[in-house]
């Protein structure tokens, strides 16, 4: 291997700078540099410039001490030595590679589709492929059984595609003996829409519509974090107050959704009456959110180069005093939940997961704090010079340890709206977008990759572009919080009750469409 | 016909049409915790109407069993109903042990639902069944072990051992008229038939009668395939059931007073009972399935010091 390259996350380096490995390197590679307390962000195929349907792998990695990040590719392959044995965060990783290129992970425990399981139909028209090796890889393409335990006293509990609330539709399989949990395999991929591929060959004015409802709860944060990557991409500096603005989206969209969640784990416990109020008081949060850009989820605010709606000092004082008023309504709240000793017995040791394996498998977000890991993108990548909470962490990683980082959080934020109101109230009057071109329609700098990082509400947002000769997308990575979370979920439910499951789900709050995309 | 006998019937006809209420109580006190509107009171008689007018859908795994349970289970809680001492009189079924039979036709309703729970095939109405089961086998000896205080109790009254042991001697005043007498241990006997209420009755904190979860649920599963006139009959059957243990506690709490008197109180305990389920909902959250033994192990262990106390005075 060439000298690593490490570079700031904030820029955006020359696609053809990235060392290249050999296909038989890259684990060994990648678990050196995650025994050095490097976190795997990214890996992704990236479709060769010679040859059709041929990909080299591209892996990126962030070193969150210092902010920096790397990358690695190989040349087009068909197989490799797969990562997943030593570096279990790159197991959907290398699934969803294996499910987009075909490229097989030589030693991969568990190599099944991500979120296409073909029906028989579709499996017997990949049996006339006539190709040999194309053949004997959709072999290994066919429907996939789910893992299963073997014995009498054991038995199998199906849950989904349709659910009984209104959520998404995702199938979980469970295998029980009595009411233990022993296995629980996810399987989801029933909202696939093809996003990254709907990217590709941009930026064009779809991207940002699309990316906002890539995860529609967390419209701002995907919608920032495309921005932002745009921004990178064509070294853009936008002004301080889109900066404000963008932040108070973000916020306001972790209140609301932290806000939500506290009043839905309630409801699961059977805890009436936070439940109740907090689904009032979340659409105040909303509302706020509708009071800066009309929408109430957020939509069309952030926009390439800044954002598209301003607030005045007469607005900035109006909001700053519904949101207490409604910071005042949700504290009450929870504090009536956080007090009940039976809520508290309830959550206390469910679904725990310990630090080592939240960061064997790469999880971010709320659901990582909780478990101790210092991992919050505000603090180790931020966006802006403003200043901000350390992360907030608890250590039991269990279902109290996630409601109580979310209470924390929710804290925070509301701390942080008001002084970002205060200070976008005493901000001389300028411009809400970068001067010059927006870099929203037509091309970027070519040959370039860059990463963009943003907190959402469930954790960190990841989005990698690389640009091809003309400028335009060859690839654009997206990877929501759920893709690295929903596995923590289903190793947390282990040895657990199955009556635990609906709580212990909520706790995590996953994106079924952002795992989808 | 003497007057006990006619506000025994005046009672059974108020338990009949009045057991829809209570469910309906229970969901006002909650809305109005929880700073909403709610549904109407009167919502589980709407809820009825509209089952019997419905048609009915069952899957093909199922056989008679399925069809037939939810009758049985009803006229199985009806007839336990009528063994009491509705509003205080003497019930004209009543007989030497009757206590007994009582238990074990509302065992004979559970296992009924159960079985047709788990001729559905469904893996969620047989862990629904299996739950159920358990936390039966373990409400069963606390309902004993209280119903033992209160033979005891009815026997050192100095009743001859044909009267004594009956529900209506057991559920008769007497027991108020002992703890207003000084035997204040025996206030322990209501507190644990309000638990055995909330256990058998499927309450928070045992099982979360609103929760669309089908994962945690005990007796909202056993009966999700379950439609039209058979659920009617089901939801009927569940009001019933809470009109019983309501009935219960009543007739522990009210002194023996005047026949009509008597039964204005009983009626009036019955529907204050129903508000005081609602409030335990609002105020707490349901247990982790686990620790529902463990609240029955503490009921069990009330009752047990009540016996102890009241036999040493």
């Amino acid at each position: 291997m060439n000298t690593p390259l490490r570079f700031s996350y904030t820029n955006a380096v020359a696609f053809s700078d990235i060392p290249v490995v050999a296909g038989e390197e890259l684990a060994a590679i990648v678990r050196g540099l995650l025994d050095d307390d490097w976190r795997l962000l990214a890996l992704f195929g990236v479709p060769d410039n010679d040859e059709e349907d041929a990909a080299g792998l591209c892996c990126v990695l962030a070193h969150d001490v210092s902010g920096a990040l790397t990358a690695l590719r190989t040349n087009a392959l068909r197989t490799y030595l797969a990562l997943t044995p030593t570096c279990p965060q790159a197991h959907l990783f290398e699934r969803e590679v294996f499910e987009q290129w075909g490229i097989v992970p030589e030693g991969h425990p568990w190599c099944k589709r991500v979120r296409r399981i073909p029906d028989a139909a579709e499996a017997a028209i990949h049996s006339k492929v006539k190709d040999k090796a194309v053949q004997e890889t959709q072999r290994i393409l066919r429907p996939f059984r789910f893992y299963r335990v073997g014995g009498e006293e054991v038995h199998e509990v199906a849950v989904g595609p349709v659910h009984a609330g209104v959520i998404e539709p995702g199938h979980f399989r469970f295998q029980c003996y009595g009411e233990n949990v022993l296995h629980l395999e996810i399987a989801l991929g029933y909202q696939h829409r093809g996003v990254e591929q709907m990217l590709v060959s941009g930026p064009a004015h779809r991207c940002l519509p699309l990316l906002e409802c890539t995860a529609g709860d967390t419209s701002v944060g995907h919608a920032t974090t495309h921005c932002v990557l745009l921004e990178r991409l064509a070294g853009v500096t936008i002004p301080p107050r889109a900066q404000l603005v963008r932040r108070i989206g973000l916020e306001l969209e972790r209140l609301a959704n932290h806000t939500g969640d506290l009043g839905a784990i309630g409801g699961d416990t059977g805890f009436l009456p936070t439940s109740s109020w907090n689904g009032r008081i979340r659409g105040d949060f909303l509302n706020l959110t509708a009071a800066v850009c009309g929408n109430r989820f957020g939509r069309g605010l952030v926009v390439p180069g800044g954002v598209a709606y301003d607030l005045s000092p007469n607005e900035c004082h109006d909001m700053a005093a519904r949101l207490r008023a409604a910071g005042r309504d949700v504290c009450g709240s929870v504090d009536v939940m956080l007090h009940a000793p039976s809520v508290l017995e309830r959550c206390h040791g469910v679904g725990a997961l310990d630090a080592a394996c939240a960061r064997n498998l790469g999880m971010v977000g709320v659901a990582a704090r909780a478990c101790g890991l210092e991992l919050d993108a505000r603090a180790t990548a931020p966006l802006s010079a403003l200043p901000c909470q350390p992360p907030r962490c608890e250590h039991t990683g269990d279902v109290l340890a996630r409601v109580l980082v979310r209470n924390h959080e929710l804290r925070d934020s509301l701390q942080m709206v008001e002084d970002d109101l205060a200070n976008l109230a005493v901000l001389p009057e300028n411009d809400l977008r970068a001067a010059g071109s927006t870099p929203a329609v037509g091309s970027l700098p070519p040959g370039k990759l860059a990463v963009a990082q943003v907190e959402g509400w469930r954790g960190e947002i990841c989005h990698v572009a690389i640009t091809d000769a003309d400028g335009h997308f060859l690839v654009y990575k997206v990877v929501d919080p759920s893709f690295h979370n929903w596995p923590g979920l289903a190793v947390a439910l282990r040895g657990n009750q199955i009556s635990d499951f609906p709580l212990c789900n909520k706790s995590f709050n996953l994106s079924y469409c952002g795992h989808d995309l | 016909m003497s007057q006990s006998l006619v506000v025994y019937f005046v009672q059974l006809c108020l338990a009949l049409l009045l057991a829809p209420l209570l469910p309906g109580i229970i969901n006002r006190v909650k809305a109005i915790f929880a700073g909403r509107h709610g549904k109407p009171l009167l919502q589980t008689y709407y809820d009825l109407a509209k089952l019997l007018r419905k048609g009915e859908a069952l899957s093909q795994t199922t056989t008679w069993v399925f069809t037939l349970a939810p009758a049985i289970a009803l006229v199985a809680t009806l007839c336990a109903l009528a063994l009491l001492p509705l509003g205080g009189s003497s019930s004209p079924l009543a007989f030497t042990g009757d206590f007994v039979l009582a238990a074990y036709l509302l065992a004979l309703g559970r296992f009924a639902t159960m079985l047709s729970a788990l001729d559905t095939g469904s893996s969620f109405e047989g862990m629904g069944a299996s739950r159920e089961a358990t936390f039966a086998a373990l409400a069963e000896p606390v309902l004993f072990l209280t119903l033992m205080v209160l033979t005891s109790l009815s026997l050192n009254a100095g009743l001859d051992t044909e009267h004594a042991l009956s529900l209506s001697a057991l559920f008769g005043g007497q027991s108020a008229d002992t703890w207003l007498g000084g035997k204040i241990e025996l206030l322990l006997v209501p507190v644990v038939f309000f638990i055995l209420l909330l256990v058998e009755n499927c309450r928070i904190p045992v099982d979360d009668p609103n929760t669309h979860l089908e994962l945690t649920m005990i007796h909202e599963v056993m009966v999700l395939d379950h439609s039209g006139p058979n659920l009617a009959i089901i939801v009927y059957g569940t009001a019933l059931k809470l009109w019983f243990f309501a009935a219960l506690i009543a007739g522990l709490m009210t002194p023996d007073l005047s026949p009509w008197p008597q039964a204005a109180l009983r009626t009036g305990i019955v529907l204050l009972l129903s508000v005081l389920v609602g409030v335990t909902e609002s105020v707490m959250a349901r247990l982790r399935m686990q620790r529902v033994p463990a609240l029955l192990g503490g009921a069990a262990a009330m009752s047990a010091l009540a016996l102890i106390l009241s036999q040493m005075r």
